[in-house]
């Protein structure tokens, strides 16, 4: 196989001087046409297009608390998730969330392959989106195909005409989409129709229109082959009980035409007919019977394709199919490959899961809507006051991560007779989501605050509510 | 470029950054193409994983190509452009002190009206606006706190600001005229011409009209030495004169402190207290608005100190 293949590496000679050739390392990209396929495999795939897509481009519309139910202000640094709000203080959870999806990711792989690049990533989806207006518009691909090497006339230029309007239509759409989920999406619509938009949200609605124009459009697989970092680390993910596209050499093997009703196996061949179909459909343009590669992204365009054939021929499907490397070895049963799952591997990757999973949900569900920032004057360490009790001064601010104005009341412990003296009013009234910064003042005894510094603890108690409190560590400088 | 005091450093950076360019032009185009014997392949790479992983010496896509091109066009437009060059210059007239001005000049311009609204209202009215003392609070906490403190009581050396004692007066117009000019108050050292008793009498002297415990026979040979000297700044009767910031000695209030050993310290080396002018770094609407938050302080009634 390996001789075949070195063969087939496109190369351009660009000067042969007898003895020798010079070869173009870089090649000219050609275009693929995928034959459009039906199937289950393919039903699914328009199942996961519609569902992630009617999320993606309803989600920014929804509202909540009347306000945008997912947004993330970069602008305010203020990022609502449904019910919640998260400040720039929380970034942590962003950590958290990075780790979820990494491990999720390590760990999806290790058993579903590339499920993930054939169905839903988004690069997946839109180029499907984007095959489809193709096709409505041009054919499929035998029309397609004549119609690029045909000459230029009205009908290609139509054609060609509506097809990238279509196409940079639906880019925009997606583009105004995407900002809408960082800007409200109400008041940019707004903006848009009476054409004030403000400089920078038109700079990047029409930046991701045109990475979706130009990545569905044009680019498509070169971005998988060339592009995704994904694609190229995912084969470090991979066992032998990886879920995988795969054609079935033993049973297809050899290859060839036959004719319908003739003991092909008396001929010598398998049941691979050599239709080439699964090459047709393949939307990276590789040949799945080569054996498994990296560009393939596990979409299954193959799978229908062939199993369609395989009905038409009367023979059992599953020349190509969903299997595992070990299973097609016939290390054990398919019908066993699930089990494999619970390999250590994969457990681990679970555990790991699983404990950042409760973590992050434990810290979320008591995670405290106010937020302090304790700093002591580093002017006067320590002053007397008119009685003789020492005096330690402080700023504390508070933040209310709360969409609900809220009045706090702040108090001292950890030395006997603590006493909180503020200048003006002495609860503290905040705004939602505004940051508020009040001097405060500790006197305590100077026969307990000795020299030196002692531990000490704000608590900052909303009055209104008082389930919403916190304790916050500092130090009290005596003598 | 000014930054550099002889032209070599210039012209090193130069001849590094051209080299590096056309190196990398070459290094393009001799990688874009190889020679192979007529017949051969494009070959399997040396390298081996996992026994028996290997990769062929595939064709890149071309649009690779085109990146690598343009990035070096893109070098050369930026470097003409921006100080990349050295001593070339830079047609943008690029400098981090430029664009340092230009933020700053786009700040003011933003900013600056907030400011400037309460530049034409008399301090004691701007005093009991709520956002003006927002506004007054955050440069006092950039600017002052770390001389008064973040209470504004000042510390050892540094006045507090809260109370109703000042040094040079605490009108509306003193108060800004302090913020605007600054002080420089000076206390003279006596340690050599007294002599240590005589600063030991004096002290006592003072701890006397200051209500504070102290020896009668000391206070009493003080006082005449105080009459002769002390007098000039502090006034007969001790209460100071605001016109040159001499404190007055007679209240509970001390800059430095009111023990005993603190007030020789003071006679013997004297004091020099510095408060900077902040007319010219701030400008007039932020001092307008500081001295305002500073009056705020001790004649707001909610926020005077209790």
């Amino acid at each position: 196989m390996s001789k075949q293949k070195l063969q087939d590496i496109p190369v351009t000679v660009v000067k042969d001087d007898g003895e020798y050739e010079q070869i173009h390392l870089y090649t000219s990209h050609r275009k693929i046409y995928p034959r459009w396929v039906t199937g289950l495999w393919n039903n699914w795939r328009i199942f996961f297009v519609v569902a992630t897509q009617l999320f993606f481009y309803a989600v920014p519309w929804l509202q909540i608390n009347g306000r945008q139910a997912l947004l993330f202000d970069l602008s305010t640094r203020k990022f609502y998730i449904f019910n919640l709000l998260f400040l720039p203080q929380d970034f942590i959870y962003l950590t958290a969330l990075l780790l979820l999806c990494a491990f999720g990711l390590f760990a999806w792989t290790t058993i579903g392959g590339r499920l993930w690049c054939g169905y839903a990533c988004p690069q997946t989806i839109y180029t499907e989106m984007f095959l489809w207006i193709e096709k409505w518009v041009e054919g499929d691909r035998p029309s397609r195909i004549k119609l690029d090497n045909g000459p230029l006339n009205t009908r290609k230029l139509r054609l060609k005409t509506v097809k990238h309007t279509a196409w940079i239509v639906l880019s925009l759409w997606t583009g105004f989409t995407f900002v809408g989920y960082f800007t409200p999406i109400r008041a940019l619509w707004h903006d848009m129709l009476i054409l004030a938009l403000g400089g920078w949200e038109l700079f990047w609605i029409l930046f991701y229109g045109f990475a979706t124009y130009g990545n569905a459009g044009w680019m498509r697989e070169q971005v998988c082959k060339y592009m995704c970092p994904y694609a190229r680390f995912q084969g470090a993910m991979f066992d032998a009980d990886t879920l995988i596209v795969s054609y079935d050499e033993k049973r297809g093997e050899a290859r060839g035409s036959r004719k319908k009703g003739a003991d092909y196996k008396a001929e010598g061949l398998g049941d691979c007919i050599d239709c080439t179909l699964c090459v047709q459909v393949c939307p990276v343009g590789i040949d799945i019977r080569d054996g498994l590669q990296y560009e393939c992204i596990g979409c299954a365009a193959c799978i229908d394709a062939c199993d369609s054939v395989m009905d038409k021929m009367d023979y059992p499907r599953g020349l190509i199919r969903y299997t595992s490397e070990n299973a097609l070895k016939g290390d054990y049963p398919e019908r066993q490959m699930l089990k494999r799952i619970g390999r250590p591997r994969v457990l681990m990757y679970g555990i790991v899961l699983a404990i950042i999973m409760v973590t992050t949900i434990t810290s979320l569900v008591l995670r405290q809507p106010v937020k302090v920032n304790i700093a002591r004057d580093r002017v006067a360490l320590v002053r007397e006051a008119d009685d003789g009790w020492l005096e330690n001064n402080y700023r504390v601010q508070i933040e209310n991560a709360d969409e609900a104005r809220h009045v706090y009341r702040i108090t001292a412990e950890g030395l006997p007779g603590l006493r909180v003296i503020m200048d003006g009013p002495s609860e503290v009234d905040v705004a939602p989501t505004e940051i508020q910064d009040v001097g405060i003042r500790l006197q305590a005894d100077p026969q307990i605050a000795t020299k030196g510094s002692h531990d000490i603890h704000f608590v900052i108690t909303a009055i209104d509510k008082p389930e919403i409190s916190t304790r916050e560590k500092a130090t009290f400088i005596g003598q | 470029m000014t930054d550099f005091y002889s032209g070599f450093w210039g012209i090193f950076i130069a001849v590094i950054v051209i080299v590096s360019l056309i190196w990398l032009a070459v290094l393009l185009k001799s990688q874009a193409v190889i020679k192979l014997k007529k017949g051969e392949k494009a070959a399997v790479l040396d390298h081996k994983w996992d026994g028996d992983l290997q990769e062929y010496n595939n064709p890149l896509p071309g649009w690779w190509l085109w990146l690598f091109i343009l990035t070096i066009v893109f070098a050369v437009g930026y470097l003409a452009l921006y100080p990349g060059l050295v001593i070339f210059g830079n047609a943008k007239g690029w400098t981090s002190t430029g664009q340092f001005k230009q933020e700053v000049a786009k700040a003011d311009a933003k900013y600056g009206p907030i400011y400037d609204k309460y530049l034409n209202m008399p301090i004691t009215k701007v005093s009991q606006d709520k956002e003006a003392r927002e506004m007054g609070q955050r440069l006092f906490y950039t600017y002052c706190i770390q001389c008064h403190g973040a209470d504004a009581r000042g510390a050892k050396g540094f006045p507090n600001l809260t109370d109703s004692d000042w040094l040079y007066g605490g009108t509306p117009e003193k108060i800004l005229e302090t913020v605007e000019k600054g002080r420089h108050g000076q206390m003279p050292a006596f340690g050599a011409a007294f002599g240590e008793e005589k600063v030991r009498d004096v002290a006592n002297y003072v701890m006397q009209i200051a209500g504070k415990p102290h020896n009668e026979l000391r206070a009493s040979r003080g006082q005449s030495t105080y009459q002769q000297v002390c007098v000039a700044c502090h006034a007969a009767d001790g209460k100071g004169n605001k016109d040159i910031g001499a404190p007055n000695l007679t209240d509970k209030t001390w800059l430095y402190g009111g023990s005993e050993a603190t007030i020789i310290e003071t006679v013997t080396n004297g004091r020099n207290n510095v408060m900077p002018p902040w007319k010219d770094f701030l400008g007039d609407s932020k001092v307008h608005l500081l001295a305002a938050y500073v009056y705020g302080l001790s004649n707001n009634p909610e926020t005077a100190s209790k």
